[in-house]
């Protein structure tokens, strides 16, 4: 069972308060786009095993969504951060680093 | 050695002493002119149709396990045809059409069993689907029955028919549906492709594929490096991994499907049956165990175990059916990782590289696929052009956005099919 706390309440809950919404930080392409880039937002996913960055709902809660960094291999769930942002914060990415020296992630490390 | 009737007994006359292993454990030779990465269902059947369709024996699978230790071993089992979006449609039944014949080919016993399978509907708009959907597998040749009310009670007595939720208004039977014994799958390939003189090589782990000048030229092992004029991934749940070997990214993502299997009963469901509101299906094994199954766990995952919620959702959606079921004890469940594609439908085709190819995006159908993958797989390695019912399995599919096979109709959302 996976437990996440909810950045935008506070709220600590277990997986079956959240719902899974896929990766996180996707550059969004639409019209005039190139076909490439408009593949890699829709269909192309960086599918590690290991460090991963993903979007969750707080769909019992307060229904915001937020930003969880989780290990794919372990399901360890590393920290939460608000969606209003293109990387992960610092702190996240330190407690990464202690529990997986050398991890990165497109170009986040 | 061929087995039948007679070995049977003189084995019983001599103390079963003479059954023999039955494929051999070579050593890696530095050189074949196919290797194929990941001895699954899928690469077991490639390796044995390059064999017999194709005349390619120096062929080495390997396999970073051992043989039967992924998805299909750990399936449920589920052999159909009964998809409508052209592409699927004819590729199924290939597939279904191979599975009848798969038995004396390989004279091995999969223990194929054509016990019909039952969708349930629960509203009319989902009969019409159900219509629909039956059509047109008529139109592919393949069988389909619609069942009333009273005509899904004569299958199936035992389940709920008045669910407030979920009333039981009817059911598509596909009588040539059924199940199969999976691990003897792999087995069944597995000495076939051997006694053709391919090479399977287990505990072997891919860790590098080599390209020079945009051809590959072999791979890196943990057994050592390969040289091979041809490279084929069929990796299943670790397409991903193995594909970014090559500097690939594929539109594939990793999720765990659990399943579960009580303890053995007297024979009770005769058929396998699905109940799609539920997100559940079930049929008996011939030892006895009720196997069934639900959804995706949602999050992506390679941790061949699932997390507690899916499980209380599957054994809920059970009582919510037959309620009977309550009576049955757990024995066991495990999770297998599925490679999850964005539209559900899978990949078989070339990759930018010279004589590297690609067949993953399974998702979790694909144990009825194995004999027709096999084929198709074969197919396009030997002669280097994709087989007809495989056709539509292009991997450029998401770039052109032509040939999208959403067989659900869920949208571009990896874990939704
Ligand atoms: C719980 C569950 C239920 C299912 N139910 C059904 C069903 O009812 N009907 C149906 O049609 N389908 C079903 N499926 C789906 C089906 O099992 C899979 O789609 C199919 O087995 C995948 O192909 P495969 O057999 O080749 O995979 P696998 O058996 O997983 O083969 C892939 C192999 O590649 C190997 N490998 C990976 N990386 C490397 C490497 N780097 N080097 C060497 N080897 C490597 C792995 O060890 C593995 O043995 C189910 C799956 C699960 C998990
Ligand atoms: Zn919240």
């Amino acid at each position: 069972m996976l437990t996440l706390t909810c950045p935008c309440c506070g709220v600590s809950g277990e997986e079956t308060e959240f719902h899974a919404g896929g990766e996180a930080h996707l550059k969004r392409y639409g019209p005039g786009s190139s076909d490439n880039d408009f593949e890699g937002y829709l269909f192309m996913r960086e599918n590690p095993k290991g460090v991963h960055f993903e979007r969750w709902r707080h769909v019992y809660g307060c229904g915001k969504w937020f930003l969880a960094a989780r290990c794919t291999a372990t399901l360890e769930v590393f920290g939460t951060y608000p969606a209003q942002t293109t990387e992960p914060p610092q702190d996240i990415k330190d407690k990464i680093t202690a529990k997986r020296p050398g991890w990165s992630w497109r170009d986040f490390a | 050695m061929r087995y039948n009737a007679w070995q049977i007994f003189k084995e019983a006359f001599t103390g079963q002493t003479g059954w023999k292993p039955v494929w051999r454990d070579p050593e890696p030779k530095k050189e074949y002119d196919i290797v194929l990465i990941g001895g699954g269902g899928h690469g077991l059947s490639t390796a044995y149709y390059l064999a017999k369709n194709h005349g390619l024996t120096n062929i080495a699978v390997l396999e970073k396990g051992y043989i039967g230790s992924g998805n299909i071993g750990r399936n449920t089992t589920i052999v159909r045809a009964n998809y409508f979006l052209p592409g699927n449609s004819e590729f199924y039944s290939h597939s279904l059409k191979l599975w009848e014949g798969l038995e004396s080919d390989l004279n091995y016993n999969v223990m194929h069993s054509q016990r019909g399978l039952i969708n349930l509907f629960h509203s009319d708009g989902q009969r019409d689907a159900f219509v629909r959907r039956g059509n047109a597998m008529i139109n592919q040749g393949d069988d389909a029955v619609l069942l009333d009310r009273d005509g899904v009670r004569q299958h199936l007595p035992y389940i709920d028919f008045d669910n407030v939720r979920f009333p039981v208004y009817g059911g598509l039977l596909h009588p040539r549906g059924g199940t199969a014994r999976h691990d003897a799958v792999a087995w069944g390939y597995a000495r076939g492709a051997d006694q053709r003189g391919v090479d399977l090589i287990q505990n072997c782990e891919v860790t590098g594929i080599d390209i020079s000048n945009g051809k590959v030229t072999g791979v890196q092992t943990s057994r050592g490096p390969i040289r091979a004029k041809k490279v084929a991934m069929v990796a299943a749940g670790r397409s991903g991994q193995v594909a970014a070997m090559a500097g690939m990214r594929l539109p594939i993502e990793s999720h765990v499907l659990q399943a579960f299997v009580t303890e053995g009963l007297k024979p009770v469901i005769d058929h396998v049956v699905s109940f799609g509101m539920g997100h559940f299906y079930i049929s008996q094994s011939d030892k006895g165990g009720l196997v069934f199954g639900g959804d995706l766990d949602f999050y992506s995952s390679y941790a061949q175990r699932g997390n507690l919620p899916m499980k209380e959702h599957v054994m809920e959606a059970a009582m919510t059916l037959m309620p009977m079921i309550g009576k049955a004890k757990v024995l066991r469940s495990w999770g297998g990782i599925m490679d999850m594609s964005p539209d559900g439908s899978p990949i078989i085709d070339r990759t930018h590289v010279d004589g590297l190819f690609v067949n993953c995006g399974w998702n979790y159908g694909g144990f009825k696929a194995v004999p027709a993958s096999g084929w198709a797989y074969a197919h396009l390695i030997a002669t280097g052009k994709p087989h007809d019912t495989a056709a539509r399995y292009r991997l450029d599919r998401f770039t052109t956005g032509r040939g999208i096979m959403d067989e659900e109709g869920t949208g571009s959302q990896h874990n939704l099919h």
